[in-house]
């Protein structure tokens, strides 16, 4: 049978090799290092990386920077506004405050926060906790609701929104379906276990599914064993604190995910932060620490540990998996690697960021991801070398005191895996990972092409778009529902305040009729709203770049 | 998003400011006080440039022309 990873690897380097000839040809340069268009990994360390590693962090003209601080300033004069009024009494105050007997304590509410989510957040908080009464697949249901007082309650007026196309679901290999023959093995489990387990892992929870489970997974990934945990943010924020403790140094990326920065807290351990998929800094942090040890004593550190994410979700943008094994294992360091978005969505066979860059599993000591992205079901895993996973089996806080995952979830992510893996005889799982590749270069192109700032890696299908200004947020939100098209919008304080964005998610799932509909109707709106920022945009001839293309898809 | 009319183009022309200072977001009573706010501010302005810039430009007009008017002479005086 050939080999499906070399037929993916010259497909892959061709797309990148034929972008980067037409870039060259409209003029637009290159940057090394700080980036203001295209960045190209490749020139400098042209060994570690197989094939072009192409991210782009575009800025926008200043215009929009100074439009987006004219916005938030009239907001902030606004909501100092309604403060005074509220404080006044001259309006009906709705929001939490303290006591009578508390106002002379130190004031809880006053912080920026505070301020922004009663004034700001308030304003558009409809386009968020929109609840959803279908399978969150490639289309699902909404409940409709409305506010007869700008978004302080809502209520629900009975009626459902039906057929929403779905953009904002992290079902990247459309495993959240309903159809009864593949559920056919995950009804009968549930028919045999029940649903509960109502014990934890070391009494009376293990059950074969979860060993079953445990050795799929450590046959997945290719390694010694592995662990499976009932939640996937417990994964990290209880696993890390088992694997290091006070005298150990981490070494945690800008913009890792909360659960990341919890564990890595609840540890005790010392944490430093180097930039967002920054190989210097990250150099400099090591060396420093080597030479000069712990804070005061000067002593070694006992362990040092860099976390990092696979697939960063506000950015989408993959690690440099290579140049950090090369870093560890110059300074002697340990690499931990949340694979939450990646496993399933990027790789050849859908294994995640390390078959992405060819790097075989035992460069990373610490394997860990979550069942819930690409496999439709919950739950985590942490995967590694046998000594680490038994440690972890004795000495976790997951596994001692929190309950194990339950047999209907095991038996989903078992059909999953195997599908994945082509051992139910079919060719699907392949199938599935080929249509998310094919679907997210489609929808990256189309929209680069189109003129809008896109950040993060061209295979990545965590698509965020920036929309910056914060009258837009809601503009943006509601007029994509009217649409029938569902997007999550995300601003202050999960990005920067000035770089609100909606954050689209490509699925297997999406025929190419549903990728049409979103980006006809994203084309509307980015004209209407005003959106198409790009400085890059390759759209001045489209049908000439079409036939220029050798790619093999329609 | 077509400009079949003029009516439209003002329409949109209006639509991006609300977007741009978040008036979009206001409650109707907040958009009355900031649009009051931003006219009267306006008129003032407009009105001050009314009565104050002919006279300005006059001024300078004249200040310019008395220094060419000056250099003139004392140039033909050093030629003669």
């Amino acid at each position: 049978m050939a080999n499906p990873s070399a037929v993916c690897n010259g497909h892959l380097h061709h797309h990148h090799h034929q972008k980067q000839n037409n870039l060259l040809k409209s003029g637009v340069c290159k940057k090394n290092g700080i980036t203001k268009g295209m960045k190209k990994n490749g020139v400098s360390n042209g060994t570690l990386y197989k094939k072009t590693f192409i991210e782009h962090f575009e800025q926008a003209p200043m215009y929009v920077a100074v439009l987006t601080f004219v916005g938030f300033g009239v907001g902030t004069i606004f909501g100092y506004l309604r403060d005074f009024m509220r404080a006044w009494g001259l309006e009906k105050r709705n929001i939490a405050e303290e006591r009578e007997q508390q106002k002379d304590f130190v004031p809880l509410y006053q912080d920026f926060e505070n301020f922004y989510t009663r004034n700001l957040y308030m304003r558009i908080r409809d386009n968020w906790n929109r609840p959803i009464c279908s399978v969150p697949g490639p289309q699902f249901d909404l409940m409709e609701r409305v506010t007869d007082d700008y978004n302080w309650t809502f209520r629900f007026t009975g009626r459902t929104i039906k057929n929403v196309i779905n953009m904002g679901s992290y079902n990247y290999l459309g495993f959240a379906e309903t159809e009864p023959t593949a559920l056919k093995t995950v009804t009968k489990e549930l028919q045999k276990y029940g649903t509960g387990i109502c014990s934890t892992r070391q009494e009376m929870g293990t059950l074969d599914k979860h060993v079953e489970l445990e050795k799929l997974v450590a046959k997945f990934l290719g390694v010694d064993d592995a662990m499976v945990f009932g939640m996937g943010f417990a994964t990290n924020s209880m696993n890390i604190p088992a694997l290091v403790g006070k005298g150990c140094l981490i070494l945690s990326d800008e913009l890792n995910h909360t659960s990341l920065v919890l564990g890595a807290r609840l540890s005790g351990a010392t944490i430093r932060i180097f930039k967002h998929n920054n190989m210097q800094s990250l150099e400099k942090l090591l060396r420093d620490a080597i030479i000069y040890g712990q804070p005061r004593s000067r002593r070694a550190w006992r362990k040092i540990i860099i976390l990092v994410e696979g697939i960063y979700s506000m950015e989408g943008s993959i690690v440099r998996l290579p140049e950090i094994v090369s870093l560890k294992k110059k300074y002697k360091a340990y690499l931990y690697l949340d694979e939450a978005h990646s496993i399933g969505a990027v790789g050849a066979t859908g294994r995640g960021v390390v078959e992405y860059f060819g790097m075989s599993p035992d460069d990373v000591d610490v394997l860990m991801g979550t069942f819930t992205k690409s496999f439709g079901a919950a739950g985590g895993y942490i995967a590694g070398k046998k000594d680490l996973v038994d440690f972890l089996r004795t000495h976790s806080h997951s596994a001692v005191y929190a309950t194990s995952m339950c047999p209907p979830v095991a038996e989903q992510i078992i059909r999953a895996m195997k599908c994945l893996m082509g051992l139910d005889g079919t060719t699907q799982g392949l199938q599935r990972v080929r249509q998310l590749g094919k679907n997210t270069r489609y929808f990256r192109r189309r929209l680069h092409e189109m003129g809008f700032i896109i950040y993060g890696n061209d295979d990545s299908p965590v698509v965020p778009l920036l929309l910056y200004m914060p009258g837009k947020i809601g503009a943006f939100a509601r007029r994509m529902l009217e649409k029938n098209i569902g997007v999550v919008v995300v601003g202050f304080p999960a990005t920067p305040i000035t770089e609100s964005r909606a954050r689209f998610c490509v699925s297997a799932a999406h025929t190419r009729e549903m990728l049409d509909t979103v980006l006809n109707a994203l084309d509307e709106l980015g004209d209407f709203l005003q959106l198409k920022y790009s400085r890059y945009s390759k759209s001045s001839h489209p049908e000439l770049y079409e036939e220029t293309r050798f790619e093999l898809e329609d | 998003m077509d400009f079949k009319s003029m009516k439209y183009y003002l329409y949109w022309l209006y639509c991006q400011f609300e977007l741009i200072t978040c008036s979009y977001l206001m409650e109707p009573w907040e958009k009355l006080l900031f649009y009051t706010f931003n006219i009267t501010m306006l008129v003032m302005i407009s009105y001050t440039a009314y009565l104050f810039i002919p006279v300005h430009i006059s001024t300078a007009f004249q200040f310019f022309l008395h220094l060419l008017g000056n250099q003139h002479e004392n140039a033909v005086s050093v030629v003669k």
